[in-house]
């Protein structure tokens, strides 16, 4: 009985896991498609193909724990818990957006979700994790940030002095480099003298693991280990995730850079198909099943769209507001 | 801390502020390069690894970018950091954070996340230091919407300005003239307090009005005693807060003497002279009756030898030049 519960529990954790991931999956197919339709605005970068790894990691992260994302966070924020009208309505720019409309896509704030953006300046997240995992230290709480990151942060000199910092002074920090071997255009070969993520970290005495960013058990798992590590008093962990993007870097982007023949290669290694053909092989997820995930998911994709449809947008009048702070700080 | 007013630095006033914080709220603590075991390299912070202990006085390496923005993570995640940052010129390694996160992070959030963050550095001329350590950027900074400027160029302000800045919501960067360090003045009775959103009236006068901050504040007080032994009563404001300006007392004082002459160690072009110029235009163009006058940092990098130095800086004799001539030459 208990090995039979152990493998139930299995198959529903990774029925959920599959869920996840095609929430994002499909969220962003229907903004590329509200882009397209001028719905959306600015810039819109895909996460598409890249869904196990916010998606693993954030299995591992608790309510209390905090995350500083970059400007291709929609996954993350869904992973996280962002209920997706707020965040459909703020890829629309709508007052109902999780940042009231002003970020966009590429800023995406939640407070109660502990989502400290969506930050658009590579390299620019870094420092700011270190500091919130400085305070959680001074304050002798036990949470951990996790900071997302791409490969192209690393040549960043942000990078090198958060690293430093974060090792130097023990800090609960989980730096997770989405390693998805293009920053835009430029292949890490083409800007690294150094192409081995793991050795730069480990050049500061943070322990550095690769993981392949395509399979999210293997992130979830390596990333509640890491998070084990980081709340004994372990110091930051360095996660290299091996992943790749199927979609162009922005909506702009005529992909100049790469052959169409590599962007195949990796689909064959698609997550969400991936972990599909493993659950179906255990028998846990039948046809009838993955209908119904499919339409419910469509469903709430479609509220999401109706909400953001039907919101206001922000009064001009408040342009102003927040600028500075209307109150004190809690 | 004694209970009575005394005399005291300006660099000592500044350390009892730092002293006072750290023991009023424990969310406080310091961070910089060398605040701890070396002191402070303006000596402000000497005692206070001893008396604190190396988590709240917290030496850095040079990384600019990364202290300063742990500084808006550790603000942002319930602590009330007070960054120290060596000078002005090492300031621009962590504009990013600046202007990108602490600024911009609050409105961009739609109201989220406040960064209750203080940031001090030394900014000024005048040591023969050169052009990579001498340089007056607080009013490119007072250019960023969703940060405060503060300039105290007493020793009351060096000792009061501190508290109200850490209890502010937002962020606020406090540039302390390096040639101030040393000056002396009277210290303020314990528990005084002062208003850090307006200027302050350092010398009441009729004929002209002098604005100035931070380190021209001093010889702009001497150029206005200079100008009275000529019959020029000149009032001297000293504006403090560089963002926001206290626009209703730049404009009072200009209403009541109609001339203005606006000292700034700042260069001249698209500086805050500009700004101060063009408010006082915008707001009371029709009561002045002489053109606005400025007296400016010369437009070079500043150079090393003394002469060269003091030729580049704005210098009382020019301040009481420029005063003469907006008062239409009178004395």
């Amino acid at each position: 009985m208990a090995a039979k519960r152990t493998v139930d529990a299995a198959a529903t954790h990774g029925l959920a896991l599959y869920r996840e991931m095609l929430r994002v999956r499909r969220f962003e197919e229907k903004c590329a498609e509200l882009y397209s339709a001028a719905k959306i605005r600015g810039f819109l970068h895909l996460y598409i193909g890249e869904e196990a790894v916010a998606v693993g990691v954030m299995q591992a992260l608790r309510p209390e724990d905090a995350i500083v994302a970059t400007y291709r966070e929609h996954g993350h924020a869904l992973a996280r818990g962002v209920a997706m009208g707020p965040l459909m309505a703020e890829m629309y720019g709508k007052v109902t957006g999780c940042s009231r409309g002003r970020g966009g896509s590429m800023h995406v704030f939640d407070a109660a979700a502990r989502l400290v953006g969506g930050n658009a300046i590579v390299g620019g997240g870094l420092p700011l994790a270190v500091g919130m995992a400085l305070a959680d230290k001074l304050r002798g709480l036990d949470r951990v940030t996790a900071c997302f990151f791409g490969e192209g942060a690393v040549a960043e000199g942000e990078f090198h002095e958060s690293m430093n910092l974060a090792a130097l002074w023990d800090l609960p920090v989980l730096f997770c480099c989405e390693n998805n071997l293009y920053a835009m255009g430029t292949a890490l070969g083409r800007s690294e003298s150094e192409i081995d993520l793991c050795l730069k970290a480990s050049s500061y005495e943070v322990p550095a693991w690769p993981v392949d960013g395509m399979d999210v058990v293997a992130v979830e798992d390596a990333a509640r280990r890491a998070v084990t590590t980081v709340l004994g008093g372990g110091g930051p962990i360095f996660l290299e995730l091996r992943t790749y993007r199927f979609r162009p870097h922005s909506m702009y982007d005529p992909e100049l850079y790469r052959e169409k023949a590599e962007v195949e290669e990796w689909k064959l290694r698609d997550p969400i198909p991936a972990l599909a053909a493993r659950l179906r092989e255990g028998g846990a997820l039948p046809d009838a099943v993955a209908e119904a995930m499919e339409t419910e998911i469509a469903k709430e994709i479609e509220d999401a769209v109706a909400f953001a449809e039907a919101s206001d947008w922000e009064s001009v009048d408040e342009l102003e507001r927040f600028v500075y702070a209307e109150e004190a700080a809690p | 801390m004694s209970g009575d007013p005394a005399p005291m630095t300006y660099r000592e006033a500044m350390r009892q502020a730092i002293r006072e914080a750290l023991l009023r709220d424990e969310r406080v603590f310091l961070m910089g390069e060398d605040v701890g075991r070396y002191g402070g390299c303006y000596a402000v912070s000497k005692g206070l690894l001893d008396e604190f202990g190396p988590a709240r006085i917290r030496d850095t390496p040079l990384s600019e970018s990364a202290f300063v923005g742990a500084g808006i993570g550790a603000a942002v995640n319930g602590m009330r950091p007070i960054v120290e940052i060596m000078t002005v010129n090492f300031s621009l390694l962590a504009l990013d954070q600046i202007l990108n996160n602490a600024a911009t992070l609050l409105h961009m959030s739609g109201g989220q996340f406040p960064v209750p963050l203080v940031i001090r550095m030394a900014t000024g001329a005048g040591r023969q230091v050169a052009a990579q350590h001498s340089h007056s950027l607080e009013g490119w900074y007072a250019h960023i919407p969703g940060i405060k400027i503060l300039a105290p160029a007493t020793v009351e302000d060096a000792r009061c300005m501190l508290w109200p800045a850490l209890e502010d919501p937002n962020p606020v960067l406090i540039f302390e003239h390096a040639l101030l360090y040393n000056s002396e003045g009277e210290a303020p009775a314990e528990g005084h307090t002062v208003d850090i959103s307006r200027a302050r009236l350092r010398r009441e006068g009729r004929d002209v009005s002098l604005f100035a901050y931070g380190g021209t504040l001093a010889k702009t007080l001497q150029a206005a005693e200079a100008l009275a032994t000529d019959g020029i009563e000149a009032e001297v404001v000293d504006l403090r807060v560089l963002r926001p300006l206290d626009t209703a007392a730049i404009l009072a004082s200009v209403a009541k003497t109609r001339r203005a002459v606006v000292v700034d160690e700042g260069w001249r072009s698209g500086g805050i002279s500009a700004e101060i110029s063009a408010r006082i235009t915008e707001g009371c163009f029709y009561e002045l009756d002489a053109p606005v006058a400025r007296v400016c940092t010369r437009e070079v990098p500043i150079p090393y030898p003394k002469h060269l130095e003091d030729a580049a800086l704005p210098q009382v004799p020019a301040i009481i030049a420029a005063a003469r001539e907006v008062v239409g030459n009178r004395g």
